[in-house]
């Protein structure tokens, strides 16, 4: 397969958010500020890339039967790596993301590409299909992330973007929202594409 | 926080689904009958306690005295998947019964991040055992009322007339939402 062709694959066709729906619990947890988004995204690339890096490239040393295992652990030990550079350099967004960055570990994204991509194909193809799949997981919850931070906050980044007399909807910021406002993009993903199609 | 509101705030308050966002993946996807929900959110309870008891125990024997608190998301990991892997041979010896009824669900919850996160948050509040007991009875009850709750709501939205862009996912996502604008009424609750 083209390289360009399994990078474009994450980004569009198979976005994990808006079409797989895996990785929903962090999708919906930290999206309450555009910055948190992209955050959250950046780590999820991070562990990604270096998952699929090391997974592929000892596709042949891992016996079939203990993959699993040897995959949780692969991913475990750059979640921790991560945990602690988030740590230690971007305090705030740590503090934000709580919970969520070790609970990446169990995000169903990075396993799914393990298993169905990286234990299958080279090196270089896994980077390019875990910078993809990455990149569309930041790009979805980014998205889902302004317009909550926007409608809901009424900034964007932190900068007031609409006018004084608007009056947030807080409903938007929290848990309710987030449900609701993924609900609503995912039916507006799912009428665009249609579209495309007929 | 006496152990009665520290129950009643994990189990409705603060619900894992509508409040905390975790198990969001089991909660949407074997949500589609009531029974079957009512056995995921069983397992879930079931896989909790234990996984909560034992990591409790590693961290504060073999983590802490050797300095190793870092190591604590592998190591947890670790735990659950292997505890998952017991519990299921475990229960297809010795009670085939509730091996039937639960079985399905039990590899699925090694990736159900409600089972780490309810283990990181126990460590992470410094809950003492007792305390980290209840939370994580409370916690996965609260995810056995949400799931069997909306797994009711689900089988009407099924049988409505849904526009075609919204059928399936992204109609259950609202239906959640609305849920959990319900369940924000409980915040205002004072123990």
């Amino acid at each position: 397969m083209n390289k360009l062709q399994v990078f474009k694959n994450g980004l569009l066709k198979e976005n994990p958010i808006f079409v797989q729906l895996v990785g929903m619990c962090s999708a919906l947890a930290i999206t309450t500020s555009a910055f948190n988004g992209i955050g959250m995204g950046f780590a999820v690339i991070m562990v990604l890339v270096g998952s699929n890096v090391v997974i592929s490239a000892l596709r042949k040393v891992i016996p079939d039967e203990v993959r699993i295992p040897a995959f949780v652990i692969i991913i475990a030990t750059f979640v921790t790596i991560i945990d602690m550079f988030m740590h230690a350099f971007t305090f705030e967004l740590y503090q934000a993301l709580g919970v969520f960055i070790p609970l990446i570990v169990v995000n169903c994204i990075i396993l799914a590409r393990a298993e169905a991509f990286a234990f299958k194909n080279g090196v270089v193809d896994s980077i390019f299909d875990g910078l993809g799949m990455g990149l569309g997981y930041t790009i979805a919850i980014t998205i889902l992330s302004s317009i909550r931070e926007i409608l809901g906050n009424g900034t964007i980044f932190g900068f007031h973007i609409l006018p004084e007399t608007y009056e947030p909807m807080m409903i938007i910021i929290q848990p309710p929202g987030a449900f609701i406002a993924l609900g609503l993009l995912i039916g507006l993903v799912n009428y665009l594409t249609r579209k495309q199609k007929a | 926080m006496s152990l009665f509101s520290l129950f009643i705030t994990s189990f409705i308050v603060n619900n894992i689904i509508f409040s905390q966002f975790l198990g969001i993946c089991p909660f949407l996807g074997v949500s589609k009958k009531i029974d079957t929900a009512a056995g995921m959110g069983l397992a879930v309870i079931f896989v909790i306690v234990l996984s909560s008891v034992i990591t409790y125990l590693v961290q504060i024997t073999i983590l802490v005295p050797l300095g190793l608190e870092y190591l604590q998301t592998i190591a947890f990991i670790l735990i659950i998947a292997a505890l998952v892997q017991f519990v299921e041979m475990f229960l297809k010896k010795s009670s085939p019964g509730l091996y039937q009824a639960l079985g399905i669900y039990l590899p699925l919850i090694t990736t159900n991040c409600a089972v780490l996160g309810v283990v990181l948050i126990n460590i992470q509040k410094e809950y003492t055992f007792i305390e980290s007991l209840v939370n994580s009875v409370a916690t996965p009850a609260g995810f056995l009322l949400a799931i069997v709750l909306f797994a009711g709501v689900r089988e009407k939205v099924d049988s409505a007339d849904v526009p075609e862009s919204l059928k399936g996912s992204p109609i259950a996502l609202v239906a959640a939402g609305l849920m959990s604008i319900a369940f924000l009424g409980f915040s205002g609750l004072s123990i």
